[in-house]
């Protein structure tokens, strides 16, 4: 097994074997923009055809917990460009830092969607059998509503029917895009927290230096390609139907 | 201070979320969305210090996706709507425009 | 033969099932990809046996449409996407640049893997009540109602996408940055160009089939409704998501062997091949034009007048490339000196039948046309003359050339010019009757049809068990030729390109020296060492060239 750093047997140079790494993660890159491209398809089409359903459904994810999240995902998007500064100049010590700072802000990310996914198992709100959009408004006090909340739910739920009779099932198919899409994205994301640990491991042995540092580099661009998703999941999911709220 | 920019946008889009521009809110939702994902992209993945190749590289990528998402679109823009025809009665609301 | 060289160079099965070798890699390639044209050819052997009699006594109409699913979904994922690239490609590619590996040989490795588990999935799905929602998986059939193994199958074909995608990442950054010094761009074999523009299409259309087959699949697991109008869904957008890549990928089918038969006919013509600039621009235009086609294969969904006449005049646009090539080669061949061994004559042959596929596909670009063409013979004529004329003669083609590379060895030459003129008068008697059976009306996906239509069948049958033996015979001659073939030197042709200037087999580093290039592509003329030794300049090496 090759040490990172070490010049690999198909290439002549260092510089080669670096310049290839970086276009093949950028190629890989545009590759994903393609494969979440199709669901952002499917979600376009959908919410283009059902749009109360969509903002019904997207007023039910917690505004609170999913723009925290969207903080939380780009600060560690700040400290990921911060570790690869810190290896182009050196830094090792810092490179370390900054590299658990970004797993540590990613594995919030990733808890905040458990407790969100565990609220919509609670909500029945996961699609299949058990999937019910006016659930919260029927239920209010096991969904921890407000009263003042409890009545705008039965009143959107309500103004939602009558635009569309069939609200709950295209309620199931926007809850069926969120998981997919934010499923898909996690999914995403615990393979960086995956890489982010092999990572810090070869950091804390001081590997990365100005003179090498290709897999911070790369690594970086992944984890920015996976925040750049989550800019256009957020709006989308989340933001939908707020002004009638 | 790229983060603050970013981090300026999230809000924008959130308060803008809440007013109501009719049509406009998605174009803007979308809007400050590509703005932000645009600053990561230069400056976070140092894309505006990339080679030419590397841009073109991430052009095409978006591009692709612009066909991908354009095309089918103009297909369903353009398709006669037809009411939705589910176990109960048609939804006049509610159609393929 | 060398005394050392990639076949030899190490022994036992971990040095092969653990190799990063692109050319080791190529034949387990080989391999697989024959097994699974076996399979593939098995189910078209039932089917026209099937179809011998009206009234379908072989098997049930349940078990028909099983047949022709599986005949597709084998033939096309496991065959014919990785044939070329796969096996000729990973072989070629880095002796062509000059590149002693690919530029992610582990990755290489792993695509084969990855190959192997999606080819697992779907063998089982075969295995396990079979596959009848035909190889298009339309839903709501496949995400709701058909009773077979639609998620195995479904699983195993999401998989096998990422073999390709990796292939083509693999393809595509080899070509910008490992190639050898003198290398440019415009001295790159057509053959790499045509590998560089399908790669381009892996990485763009791979990933919607996947997410695409994925929601169906999870559709069907978990009832989930996007393509159910019970719950809202569309079965158009199935449609849409689903030839978004399935159209790039018939250009993923024939865009390798094109650049197979770029190679041959230069070659065996003993002259440049004309119009390269040409040749390779079209490589790239059919990639690129490829991806804005696709609402053509659903013209009678109920689309617009204007969406349809786009995708209509856009589908007419994408054989303006393809023409340009058929143009181009027949050039080549004008007032050169015809040699006509036997990757010629698939060359040829290529060049005939293609072109019948192609033009045929203009007809049903055609809109009026296309709305009494779809669904019948006449669209099971012509992909199969583009897919099977094409491509697989391409590929055998290709076979061919390079087998005495590959093993250091020659094929029999006459057994295998006969082997290939039984292929070719068993093709056109098997699909030729087919458009003229589509033409009178008879549907495709049918297990029945009426009497009147019989002779053509039973003609097309006939021809299939020609076609069958044309397959049978190279598969017994080259296996034999490995151990009993004349041995071959470094150029038996005389070919010009990097490749030949090697050893055959090759050394696992591919050359003893890093190459300089600097002599244009197809140049016999200034290349007088062509057919002796094949001796190149030996300069040092000094960085790699530049884009």
């Amino acid at each position: 097994m090759h040490r990172t750093g070490e010049l690999y047997g198909q290439f002549q140079t260092l510089e080669q074997q670096k310049e290839t790494a970086t276009l093949g993660m950028w190629v890989f890159i545009v590759q994903e923009i393609l494969f979440f491209g199709g669901l952002f398809l499917a979600y376009t089409v959908n919410r283009h055809a059902h749009p109360t359903a969509f903002g019904v459904g997207g007023n039910m994810l917690s505004l609170k917990l999913g723009g925290a999240n969207t903080v939380v995902l780009i600060a560690s998007s700040l400290t990921m460009a911060m570790a690869v500064w810190s290896a182009t100049t050196s830094k090792k010590k810092l490179v370390t830092l900054f590299l658990i700072g970004t797993l540590v802000l990613g594995c919030v990310f990733l808890g905040v969607k458990v407790v969100e996914y565990k609220e919509k198992f609670d909500h029945h709100l996961i699609p299949g059998h058990g999937f019910d959009i006016s659930y919260c408004s029927k239920n209010a006090a096991a969904c921890g509503l407000s009263a003042k909340d409890a009545a705008t739910e039965v009143e959107e739920i309500e103004n939602g029917l009558k635009a569309d009779p069939d609200l709950n099932a295209h309620a199931q198919l926007y809850f069926s895009l969120y998981f997919g899409m934010t499923g898909l994205h996690a999914l995403h994301m615990v393979v960086g927290a995956g890489l982010l640990l092999w990572l810090i491991l070869q950091a804390g042995k001081g590997r990365f230096d100005a003179n090498y540092n290709t897999p911070v580099e790369n690594i970086g661009l992944y984890w920015h390609f996976v925040d750049i998703v989550w800019i256009y999941l957020f709006p989308l999911l989340y933001l939908i139907n707020r002004h009638l709220a | 201070m790229i983060f603050l920019a970013l981090m300026v946008g999230t809000g924008m889009t959130v308060w803008a979320a809440y007013q109501n521009f009719g049509l406009f809110n998605i174009v803007i939702a979308l809007g400050i969305a590509s703005i932000k994902a645009t600053l990561v992209i230069l400056f976070f993945m140092h894309g505006k210090y990339s080679s030419r190749r590397t841009k073109l590289v991430i052009v095409c990528g978006f591009f692709w996706l612009a066909i991908m998402l354009g095309l089918t679109l103009a297909d369903y823009s353009s398709r006669h709507a037809e009411p939705s025809r589910s176990q109960s009665r048609p939804a006049p609301a509610e159609q393929f425009v | 033969m060398p005394r050392e060289h990639y076949l030899n160079a190490t022994y036992g099965m971990r040095s092969w099932l653990l190799t990063t070798d692109h050319k080791r890699i190529a034949l387990l390639y080989l391999i697989s990809v024959t097994f699974f044209f076996f399979v593939g050819g098995l189910f078209a052997t039932l089917i026209r046996i099937h179809l011998l009699t009206p009234g379908g006594y072989l098997v049930t109409p349940e078990m028909y449409n099983k047949l022709f699913t599986m005949h597709g979904v084998a033939m096309i994922f496991f065959f014919l996407i990785p044939s070329i690239p796969a096996v000729l490609g990973n072989f070629l590619i880095p002796i062509m640049i000059g590149a002693k590996d690919l530029a992610y040989p582990k990755i290489n490795l792993l695509s084969w893997y990855i190959y192997l588990v999606g080819g697992a999935f779907v063998l089982y799905s075969f295995a396990t009540g079979g596959l009848d929602t035909g190889w298009t998986f339309y839903t709501p059939l496949s995400s709701i109602y058909s009773n077979s193994a639609v998620t195995p199958a479904v699983i195993g074909i999401f998989i096998n996408g990422f073999s390709s995608i990796l292939t083509g990442l693999n393809f595509i950054v080899t070509v910008h940055t490992m190639r050898a010094p003198g290398m440019t761009w415009m001295r790159l074999p057509l053959f790499v160009w045509a590998h560089y523009a399908t790669s381009i299409i892996f990485i763009l259309g791979t990933p919607v089939i996947a997410i695409t087959l994925l929601l169906a699949g999870l559709e069907r697991m978990f009832n989930l409704g996007f393509f159910n109008p019970a719950y809202g869904g569309d079965p158009i957008l199935f449609q849409h998501m689903f030839w978004f890549y399935s159209h790039p990928a018939v250009y993923i089918m024939i865009l390798p062997a094109m650049g197979v038969i770029s190679e041959i006919i230069p070659t065996f013509a003993r002259k440049p091949i004309f119009g390269y600039d040409f040749i390779a621009a079209s490589s790239i235009g059919i990639a690129v034009i490829g991806f804005i086609v696709w609402a053509h294969h659903m013209f009678l969904t109920g689309q617009s007048t204007y969406s349809a006449v786009a995708f209509s005049f856009l589908t007419f646009l994408v054989a303006i490339p393809s023409a340009v090539k058929v143009f181009n080669w027949t050039s080549t061949l004008y007032k050169g000196s015809i040699a006509y061994d036997t990757p010629m004559l698939y060359g040829l042959g290529f060049i005939g039948l293609f072109t019948i596929g192609g033009l045929t596909g203009l007809f049903l670009a055609c809109l009026g046309l296309d709305i009494h063409l779809h669904d019948t013979y006449f669209v099971v004529a012509h992909f199969h003359y583009i897919m099977v004329g094409g491509a697989i003669m391409g590929y055998l083609g290709g076979i061919h050339f390079w087998w005495p590379k590959i093993t250091g060895r020659m094929y029999p030459e006459s057994l295998a010019r006969i082997a290939a003129i039984v292929l070719f008068v068993g093709f056109n008697l098997t699909f030729f009757p087919q458009f003229i059976l589509g033409y009178l009306g008879m549907p495709r996906r049918y297990h029945d049809y009426p009497p009147e239509f019989q002779v053509l069948n039973v003609m097309s049958t006939a021809g299939a068990s020609i076609l069958a033996l044309g397959y049978l015979l190279p598969m017994i001659y080259l296996t034999w030729s490995m151990r009993y073939g004349k041995v071959a030197g470094k150029n038996p042709w005389p070919a010009t390109g990097l490749e030949w200037t090697t050893d055959s087999p090759p050394l696992t580093e591919n050359f003893h020296d890093t190459p300089v290039v600097d002599w244009e592509v197809y140049d016999f003329e200034h290349r007088p060492e062509l057919g002796l030794s094949g001796a190149i300049s030996k300069k040092p090496a000094p960085a790699h060239g530049d884009d």
